[in-house]
């Protein structure tokens, strides 16, 4: 009864949908991130977002590129760990908002240890990595037993993380500023080893290997959702849980297991960036930090496919880092993270336009089918 | 000349993407008859009647009402035409009371203010005339599904429609009230109300109808006057061929008990009332135990007992001298294959691919896991068997996105995958809803094969000749309890109906 359609059409098929729904959606965010900066100042608009698209290409010497690159890399990698995070909760179905303050407690967690402690960089790492694990079963066990919406949940929690995490590094703050010590001077032994990655990059001693180490967890989460047996139960959980729970999956456990591992993922990705020595956390901040909730634009903008985030993370900081080369003298000093936010709002866009193309498809065979059926008809042959 | 007609639909097609719905379908509706339209799920009645209502735009043809040509875009012009229709699942607010819904949409206000008075008494002198009796006062979700369907039909009359559409309106009634509404249906015609009929049901037909318009296939196979046909012909027309509807199968031979249930409490997920209040019975090796009754009177929650998808609040349930009641489902599923009533909520992952939804019940098995790694080729290999041997048709195969399939595939995938499990234990409920007469003909045979190789079979049915043809023992539920057990060669449909209806009772 069914004539299903045999030929392949490349439009329908997933992967180039993301990849041109994503463009779509950089290419829209940049337009209308020019549509403000015209709206604010015509003459240096187009300047402007030609200086935003280059970033690290500002700068006329090789090795200063190199830098610059480096320092985008340095915030890439704490990125793709918050876009995981997301990307790993939603194909069971749930929404990590939870990431920002799991990242927060990662940076509480690996500064403390690193400040207050002096261990050893890998140390710190797993206490980040735990740390921000545990926070995410709270989200998870009150998900769980309670069915307490993780949304809900989950933002509330980034504001008690901030807090906390602020009172808890008060005695490793420098004297006359808000900013936690210096890694370098203060806990040499916690940053993370370059392993002489940092050469590549003009000796920018922040590059180290945690964007391979970014790189790596993408690929395993990619692996553990297509090629394994949890896989296979949480994304099945995802798509569907009564159908889950009726073939006997433990739907509470892979709940709270999938948020725990989300959160170590937003937990260890704060402890990337922190023990480089890139930042210092400073403990008056009244704001939970937005790479938590730029994972969401990354993850999205990625397609929602482990992959494609570690792109969508790097186009994403490469964004956020050229926002910041804008003339502070034309421009109110917010406009860089305002253009960037436009450009990442849009960002989060791709599964509409995904839904959108495939409409047009779609309605496009319809027409298709139709005019072969009327065509046949006329010939005066068959019916169906 | 012809009487005038209230409603034609002359030459209407209607095409999706790779099916064409309806056919250069021509059907006229006389002002006061009862016109059936007959077909089996599929054959695009519901289609037809969507095109009716607006709900789709047809290709090809044009819809006259009283000889004029009138275009319906969308429900509200249909509404402005007179059209109403009482659709299969009611579209009634639950915690309203009836004269609210009656009125829901076609308020009378003054200053923003309701005038339910006026309205009550419309309500009410409709109500007399059509003998429709309602509770005005009441609250749906506390009448009978007999009063919400009257409440449907008052919608209908209170909005002075002329031509009322009954969609399948006897699937959820029982046997009595079937009767009632055959008797308010004709009362409606003979007060100049056109009435479109759709069913699949033969002596429903045979009993009201004036006229029945037959459509296989998106195609119209002509229109006939009941008093010049018979059921016989009716259904040559609806399938094509003739139908054997009863199946074949030999007597069984019971053995040893496998699934024993004692005293079952499992409460209602609707109400705060338990749904299945202290059932017992026990299902033996090598035969078909069906449960029976009107839909809603706790077979749902009496099967998420047993599977384990509801915690039961009392009672104990024992699978092959097992007790299980406190098990989780995969340990009860040891013994246990479960064919769910909804196949979209609970039997399938639609987003998954069939091979995937193949292994739903077995995957953690070593055959289909290394070291936590799935094992793709024998996934395949395994999904590619299924499909063999139970003539699953998909466009793909086994790499099928399940969502794409037909619902009659659909169905059978879950039939492979759980048959082929081979437990003690089979739980089917309502196997053959939504599925075309040749399914459901292989359905109800797979049924009798598990029988005779000796496995337990629980089926939970609604559908009375199912249940008939091919129970081996009926246990008849009503308001959560079973209220008889039968055998199908001693009863007949009518006193089978009485159980269901709980008029009558005792095990």
């Amino acid at each position: 009864m069914e004539t299903e359609r045999r030929t392949k059409n490349i439009w329908k098929n997933s992967a180039v949908q993301s990849i041109l729904a994503a463009v779509v959606c950089i290419l829209l965010g940049l337009f209308v991130g020019y549509l403000v900066l015209l709206a604010i100042h015509p003459e240096n608009a187009w300047e402007s977002i030609v200086t935003i698209v280059k970033n690290f290409l500002n700068y006329p010497t090789r090795p200063a590129r190199l830098k610059y690159l480096g320092n985008t890399l340095v915030k890439t990698a704490p990125l793709l760990m918050c876009a995981l995070s997301i990307q790993f909760c939603y194909k069971v179905g749930l929404f990590n908002i939870g990431a920002a303050g799991q990242y927060v407690i990662g940076a509480g967690a690996s500064l403390a240890c690193a400040l207050y402690l002096h261990l050893p960089w890998w140390v710190c790492m797993l206490a980040a990595f735990f740390a921000g694990g545990l926070y995410g079963c709270i989200v998870g066990i009150l998900k769980a037993y309670r069915n307490v919406n993780e949304v809900i949940s989950g933002i509330m929690l980034n504001w008690i993380a901030l807090y906390a995490v602020n009172m808890w590094l008060t005695g490793v703050k420098e004297s006359t500023s808000p900013y936690t010590y210096n890694l370098s001077q203060n806990a040499p032994e916690s940053m993370i080893p370059d392993l002489g990655l940092s050469g590549l990059f003009a000796n920018n001693r922040y590059v180290t290997i945690s964007i391979l180490f970014a790189v790596i967890a993408a690929v395993i989460v990619w692996v553990i959702q297509n090629k394994t047996l949890l896989g296979y139960e949480l994304r099945a959980t995802g798509f569907n849980k009564d159908a889950a729970k009726y073939a006997g999956m433990k739907e509470n456990r892979n709940i709270i297991l999938s948020l725990a591992i989300g959160g170590a993922f937003a937990g260890i990705g704060a402890a990337f960036l922190y023990l480089s020595g890139y930042e210092q956390w400073s403990v008056t901040q009244s704001s939970v930090p937005s790479m938590g909730f730029n994972g969401i634009s990354a993850a999205f903008l990625g397609g929602l496919d482990p992959i494609g985030t570690i792109f969508a993370s790097y186009f994403i900081q490469h964004i956020t880092s050229g926002g910041s080369y804008l003339d502070k003298g034309v421009y109110p000093s917010q406009i860089s993270d305002l253009i960037s936010a436009i450009i990442i709002y849009l960002c989060g866009f791709v599964l509409f336009f995904k839904t959108f193309l495939n409409g047009r498809i779609a309605a496009r065979e319809e027409r298709a089918i139709e005019a072969a059926k009327a065509k046949k008809t006329e010939e005066g042959g068959e019916k169906t | 000349m012809d009487a005038p007609y209230a409603i034609e639909m002359l030459h209407i097609t209607k095409r999706f993407p790779g099916i064409v719905a309806n056919d250069d379908i021509t059907l006229q509706l006389k002002k006061g008859e009862i016109h059936a339209l007959l077909g089996e799920n599929g054959a695009g009645k519901s289609t037809l009647m969507s095109v009716l209502f607006g709900l789709y735009q047809a290709e090809e043809g044009v819809i006259k009402k009283d000889g004029r040509e009138v275009k319906i875009h969308n429900p509200n012009d249909a509404n402005a035409l007179g059209i109403g229709m009482v659709h299969q699942h009611f579209k009634l607010v639950q915690c309203f009371s009836v004269l609210d819904n009656i009125i829901l949409g076609v308020e009378t206000t003054k200053g923003g203010f309701l005038q339910k008075e006026e309205a009550r008494k419309k309500v009410m002198a409709l109500s007399d005339r059509y003998g429709l009796k309602v509770d005005p006062d009441a609250k749906v979700e506390d009448i009978t599904v007999g009063m919400q369907q009257r409440t449907e039909i008052l919608k209908m009359l209170y909005r002075d429609n002329e031509i009322l559409i009954f969609d399948e309106p006897t699937a959820v009634l029982t046997p009595q009230e079937i009767e009632d509404l055959m008797q308010i249906m004709k009362g409606l015609a003979r007060e100049g109300k056109s009435i479109m009929f759709i069913s699949h049901k033969l002596n429903e037909i045979m009993e009201v109808a004036d006229r029945c318009t037959v459509l296989r296939k998106g195609k119209c196979m002509g229109t006939v006057n009941i008093k010049d046909t018979s059921e016989q012909e009716l259904s040559r027309m609806m399938v094509g061929r003739d139908v054997q509807l009863v199946v074949d199968k030999a007597p069984a031979s019971p053995k040893e008990t496998v699934l024993h249930v004692e005293n079952l409490v499992v409460p209602s997920r609707m109400h705060k009332n338990n749904a299945v209040r202290g059932v017992s019975f026990d299902v033996h090796a090598g035969e078909i135990v069906c449960i029976a009754g009107i839909d809603g009177n706790g077979q749902t929650e009496l099967v998420y007992g047993i599977t384990g998808l509801e915690p039961a609040t009392g009672g104990k349930i024992e699978l092959c001298g097992r007790d299980i009641t406190k098990e989780p489902i995969r340990r009860r599923s040891q013994n246990m294959a479960h064919i769910p009533e909804d196949r979209h909520k609970h039997g399938l992952i639609l987003d998954y691919s069939l091979e995937y939804n193949m292994i739903l019940e077995r995957y953690w098995e070593p055959e289909f896991v290394h070291a936590g790694f799935l094992r793709r080729g024998n996934i395949r290999a395994y999904a590619n068997r299924l499909i063999q041997e139970y003539d699953v048709r998909s466009s793909e195969g086994a790499a099928t996105i399940v969502r794409g399939m037909s619902g009659g595939n659909q169905q059978k995938a879950i039939i492979a995958r759980e048959m082929d499990l081979n437990r003690k234990l089979l739980v089917a409920v309502q196997p053959t809803r939504g599925l075309d007469v040749g399914a459901i003909e292989y359905i109800h045979r797979q049924l009798i094969a598990a029988r005779d190789r000796g496995t337990a079979v629980l089926l939970v049915s609604l559908e009375l000749e199912e249940v008939m043809n091919v129970a081996d023992r009926i246990l008849v539920m009503y308001e959560g309890e079973i209220v008889g057990s039968l055998d199908p060669k001693k009863t007949t449909t009518e006193e089978l109906g009485l159980y269901m209806a709980g008029a009558k009772k005792g095990a």
